[in-house]
């Protein structure tokens, strides 16, 4: 401002240019801020979205591992299917946006233009399906059930079909060989949720929305070691998706496989035996409600007893698990989880409860002993007891003298326990129970497992309930107000609904004799599920240690240079010394060849001298139903506990069962002998299946011939078969083992979900008369 | 040795060598105010190699030809400094009075927008077609004209001596004459250009001396008019969403949100030093639109980082800083009034410009004067260098 010439300009004037001066300087200034405060500030942020936005991810599925059974038998794999697929980024480069290809394509696939163009078509607001929701990045499908030929067709001629490719891929396939679905424990996939892809978006395994994950059972619990980690390659690409060039990709790591303990012959032997059994019970007429047997639920386990291993386990109703492969409709989801389905999801070997009946008594038995009665004492099995004006009777109001423990186990006496429950509790007070009640027939129910998890490998089990005075407490305290409501409300002469209802209201929280008393012989609100059965009955045949159930063995990597052994782990022992271990188990000898379950074994043929055989039987009475048919046995390696809800006695429903699959695994005849070339599983099954140095893990070949139709040869998951590769593509290098797996494969295909039955069904399906 | 002379070149007393004349101590060229050519150009340079990056691979729009843009803009820029030169040449005392004739033809040209003639680009009616691929923005040619004309009506009397600053009557005239083309530029709409316009209008009353009252009363209407405007739903949706969507990119997501936020990208992940020319991904991913255009400061953001956006901001400056002086300097009211038209102009337009690729103003389609792509607003902006300059050298050598 130094030079100002003499203007003669007003003051005025010359003051604003210098507020515009101002104005316009501090406009810069600002610039000059926001400009730092973006770049040098937050520019962290900022490069950060810059890369997300300019790379893409596209991500190759990982090929879930197999199931396996003991012997190597896939019990769930994945099928090779070809599928056509475009990719919208190769052919939007093309000048007419890939019209051509996509007709071209449709000519050779059959299908009309119109259907190829809309399953490429990308799904917004305003396209509704056919069309494609997943990433456009990723290709998307036009088929998955293209032929040899199709395929052939389109790989020869690649330059007429650019961005199109034709490509074996794996579905989920559960075999079931043998006939034997195992549906409950293998559990089933289902796809991602949006909540779960989002969740895993910046993990090293993010998810396809095309992706699907275990939903239950193995397929669940095992769910992270056989989905393996997809690949991903990172695409630099430009605002319309154009690929600017590949930045870095991670190689997908297929899944690793997964040996499980169980046999899938006698998985399907006990599925069928099972079904029959209730097929049979429904035959059968029940003088307590004057009508059939409704035999709507059952389950059958066969275990190892050393090792708690799982070589079957059989929930009916079941289900095809093959209804979720490829995504589930509604009408079928429906059918698996509605009302009338009589929920074949459950599976009830771990999640199906039921009072234990008689087979309780073993329990009962211990607590006895723990609590000062002599095995060998001499107890009166009267015909029936009265406690408090009511009468237990026997079943069948048999009497059987005075007798010791063991034979009322063996004959399954009532009154024998009714007495000694009936004085313990009196000891404990009775019904104004003292401090320090020992409560000796609850305490040993706990130590024996009862109401709590047995931590067996698949998810949703249930842990039942011992209802000790705790139980009855907080029970009461729950429901007192209904139950006093009730009696209350009634009017005139009250209904047997109501006086139990005013009974409840009073003294609910209270462990009266009759409670106690019916509690002894496994009656009343006792629940249990089957595996917990299972692994008691386990424990008596090997000594006493209850193991955790387990279905995996172990886990063995794709390339199969890593074998994870699952191992047996036990969780308690059982709270009763050698002796008496000793004398229960000869006591329950006694049921299966002069007992209750004689009539099923011992006077049946079965071979006891080679094999012994316990067996308790146990009929369980659930208020309003008919009753729970339980049986549970043991030999010297497996223990098989079979229940029928609705179903009749415990010998006279599971009997004919039990026995079958005895015979299956050991092989026994109608008449007794033993045929070793016959027995499916006469000892546990301790060694891995042999797994070749590609991986491969080799399914056992059976012994026997006529089961050489059914068994897969091959189940290694990452094998693409040959009949999906068109056959120019057939890998001569793998010569005639592709061939073998090929015919395998062929026949597999030839069962076509009808499953014929197997030679191994045929034979468990004879009827025993 | 009046100042007129030299404007008219050939016609001084002494007869001199053209380089003599060029190179003399009382020549144009030694009295023109280099900084600001100086400026202009490196900020053309710049714009040049921006224009560059932005386009090179744009085969949608450059029909292939990488080089395309760049050579549309250098041709620009070179018709844009011999119009600047054509401009000193003339001089804006002789300009003075073919004014009216020249705001007629500007004017006319708006109007024609209007017509079938016109060309609508990003929903604005705002290009005039001249065949063969040439636009033209007639709206550019009236900031000058508005500039030029408001200047000639208010400085009249007062250049003439009779009255000290403007009346009231002269100030409703120049309004008047502002607002025709406004009117018109308003119903294109290029709302960019209205609010530099606006601006322009109320910097050229401020440095003419007219009445504060006319400044407030201005002010007042203008917030008044804007209130009005919003409350009628004058505006349509997408002009609503351009406005709103600056401070909050989720109102238009896909639409100016999209912009704002992809510039914001594009810059602020420069950083210091920027990734480099020509290595930016978001422009190179071509993720900003109109980047050769409106967004050309976001390339700069970018592939130069603080440093290069920096720079742009300096010269500007420097620019804008030379004007004002030659606006201080000016011994005449009519040249102090265009002076301060011109750096209202430039400082607007520019804030509005990289404000709005800062997301700190509403997105409106405004190029950055000498960077970006665009040919009428190239040639506008440098006739207007071309006043600034011929007001610098007419004046008397301070001593």
């Amino acid at each position: 401002m130094t030079n100002i010439p003499e203007t003669g300009r007003s003051s005025r004037v010359t003051i604003r240019l210098v507020v515009i001066q101002i104005l316009v300087v501090s406009l810069l200034l600002t610039l000059g801020g926001r400009l730092w405060y973006m770049q040098i500030r937050n520019g962290d942020e900022y490069q950060k979205e810059a890369k997300g936005n300019h790379v893409q991810q596209v991500v190759q599925p990982a090929t879930r591992g197999a199931i396996l059974d003991a012997r190597g038998v896939p019990i769930a794999d994945n099928e090779t299917r070809l599928v056509v697929s475009a990719s919208r980024t190769e052919l939007m480069k093309q000048d007419d946006d890939g019209k051509a290809v996509l007709e071209r394509l449709a000519k050779v696939l059959d299908m009309s233009p119109k259907t190829v163009k809309e399953k490429v078509r990308l799904c917004d607001a305003d396209t509704s399906q056919p069309c494609w929701n997943g990433s456009p990045y990723q290709p998307i499908p036009v088929t998955d059930d293209a032929k040899p030929q199709q395929a052939l067709q389109i790989r020869e001629r690649s330059e007429d079909f650019p961005g199109i490719t034709a490509e074996p891929e794996a579905v989920r396939r559960y075999p079931a060989p043998y006939g034997a679905d195992t549906s409950q424990a293998l559990g089933y996939l289902s796809p991602v949720t949006d909540e779960e892809i989002e969740k895993a978006k910046d993990t090293d395994s993010p998810f396809l929305p095309s992706d699907e994950i275990g939903r239950n059972g193995l397929e669940r619990a095992y769910d992270s070691e056989l989905r393996g980690s997809s690949g991903v390659t990172r695409y630099e690409v430009d605002n319309l998706g154009r690929v600017m060039g590949e930045a870095e990709s991670d190689k997908a790591r297929p899944g690793s496989n997964l040996v499980t303990s169980i046999d899938s012959r006698v998985q399907a032997v006990a599925e069928k035996q099972l079904d029959q059994a209730m097929k049979n019970a429904r035959k059968e007429f029940d003088k307590n409600t004057g009508r059939n047997y409704k035999a709507d639920a059952g389950a059958v386990v066969v275990m190892e007893n050393k090792t708690g291993r799982v070589v079957s386990m059989a929930s009916n109703p079941e289900y095809d698990p093959n209804a979720w492969v490829g995504g589930i409709s509604g009408k079928e989801y429906a059918k698996l989880t509605g009302k009338k389905s009589n929920y074949p999801l459950l599976n009830r070997a771990i999640q199906g409860l039921a009072a234990p009946g008689s087979i309780f008594k073993v329990i009962s038995t211990t607590a006895a002993v723990k609590a000062g009665y002599p095995f060998n004492g001499k107890y009166n099995c009267s015909s029936d007891f009265e406690v408090g004006g009511q009468v237990f009777k026997n079943y069948e109001s048999k009497g059987y003298g005075n007798i010791d423990l063991g034979r009322a186990l063996e004959v399954s006496c009532d009154t024998v326990f009714y007495r000694l429950a009936y004085k313990e509790w009196k000891k404990d007070g009775g019904n104004l129970p003292k401090k320090g009640a020992k409560d000796w027939f609850y305490k040993t129910a706990h130590q024996f497992g009862l109401g709590k998890k047995t931590g067996i490998d698949i998810p949703n089990e249930v842990k039942g309930r011992v209802p000790d005075r705790e139980w009855k407490k907080n029970y009461w305290e729950a429901n007192k107000d209904a139950w006093c409501k009730q009696a209350d409300n009634a009017k005139g002469t009250p209904s047997y609904a109501e006086k139990i209802a005013k009974e409840n209201c009073v003294s609910g929280m209270k462990m009266r004799a009759g409670d106690s008393v019916n509690y002894s012989i496994g009656q009343g609100d006792t629940l249990v599920t089957p595996i917990q059965m299972a692994t008691i009955y386990a424990a008596l045949g090997n000594g006493g240690t209850m193991y955790d159930p387990t279905l995996g063995k172990a886990v063995v990597s794709a390339d199969g240079k890593s074998v994870k052994e699952i191992k047996p782990n036990p969780h308690g022992k059982l709270p009763l010394g050698d002796k008496t271990l000793r004398q229960m188990d000869k006591a329950l000898q006694g049921v299966a060849t002069r007992g209750s379950a004689a009539w099923r074994f011992g006077e049946a043929g079965w071979p006891q001298d080679k094999i012994k055989l316990r067996a308790k039987t146990g009929t369980a009475e659930v208020a309003g139903k008919q009753t729970t048919s339980w049986l549970a046995t043991y030999t010297d390696d497996f223990t098989i506990v079979m229940t029928i809800s609705q179903g009749g006695t415990g010998s006279g429903a599971s009997g004919p069962a039990v026995r079958n699959i005895y015979d299956a695994m050991y092989g026994v005849g109608k008449d007794g002998s033993i045929d070793k070339s016959k027995a499916l599983l006469p000892k546990p099954e301790t060694d891995l299946p042999k797994i070749d140095k590609d991986g491969t893990i080799v399914a056992e070949r059976d012994k026997r011939p006529a089961d050489k139709k059914s068994a897969s040869p091959s189940a290694s998951p990452t094998d693409r078969s040959p009949t999906a590769s068109p056959p120019g593509e057939t890998p001569r290098a793998r010569g005639e083992a592709a061939v073998a797996r090929n015919e395998g494969e062929q026949q597999q295909r030839r069962r076509d979900g009808a499953r014929q039955v197997s030679d191994a069904r045929a034979l468990a399906g004879g009827e025993r008369p | 040795m009046s100042a007129r002379t030299f404007a008219l070149g050939g016609y001084g007393p002494r007869r001199r060598s053209a380089w003599d004349r060029l190179t003399a101590r009382d020549s144009i060229v030694w009295r023109m105010d280099w900084m600001i050519l100086l400026s202009g150009v490196a900020l053309a340079v710049i714009g040049s190699l921006l224009v560059y990056s932005a386009t090179r691979n744009r085969t949608e729009l450059n029909q292939g030809d990488p080089q395309y843009f760049l050579v549309r803009h250098v041709i620009s820029l070179g018709i844009g400094i011999a119009l600047m030169i054509g401009t000193v040449w003339l001089g804006h005392r002789r300009l003075r009075s073919v004014v009216p004739v020249l705001y007629g033809i500007t004017v006319l040209l708006a109007v024609c927008v209007l017509t079938p003639l016109g060309a609508t680009i990003n929903g604005s009616r705002a290009w005039l077609n001249l065949g063969g691929g040439f636009t033209v923005q007639p709206a550019e040619f009236i900031k000058i004209t508005v500039i030029l004309g408001m200047a000639m009506l208010l400085a009249a009397k007062v250049d003439a001596g009779d009255r000290e600053h403007p009346d009231h009557r002269t100030v409703l005239h120049a309004l008047a004459m502002a607002a025709l083309p406004i009117a018109i530029i308003l119903m294109m709409p290029d709302l960019g250009s209205v609010m530099v316009l606006v601006i322009i209008v109320l910097a050229v009353l401020l440095a003419s001396g007219a009445s504060n009252r006319w400044i407030i009363g201005l002010c007042l209407a203008g917030a008044g008019g804007a209130v009005l405007v919003w409350t009628l739903g004058l505006l349509d949706e997408y002009q609503i969403n351009r406005f709103a969507a600056f401070a909050n990119p989720a109102l238009d997501p896909a639409g100016v949100g999209y912009n704002t936020n992809q510039a914001r990208i594009a810059i602020g992940s420069g950083g210091l030093t920027g990734k480099g020319l020509f290595e930016g991904t978001q422009t190179t991913g071509q993720f900003v639109p109109e980047q050769q255009t409106d967004f050309v400061f976001t390339v700069a953001g970018e592939e130069l980082g603080f440093v290069g956006g920096g720079l742009i901001l300096v010269l500007l400056g420097i620019l804008i800083w030379r004007a004002c002086r030659i606006a201080r300097e000016s011994t005449e009211l009519y040249s102090t009034i265009v002076a301060a038209g011109v750096i209202a102009w430039f400082a607007f337009q520019a804030f509005e410009n990289i404000g709005m690729t800062l997301g700190i103003m509403p997105v409106a389609g405004l190029p950055l004067p000498f960077v970006s792509y665009g040919g009428t607003s190239m040639f506008a902006v440098w006739i207007a260098v071309g006043l600034l300059q011929s007001i610098r050298t007419q004046r008397p050598i301070a001593a």
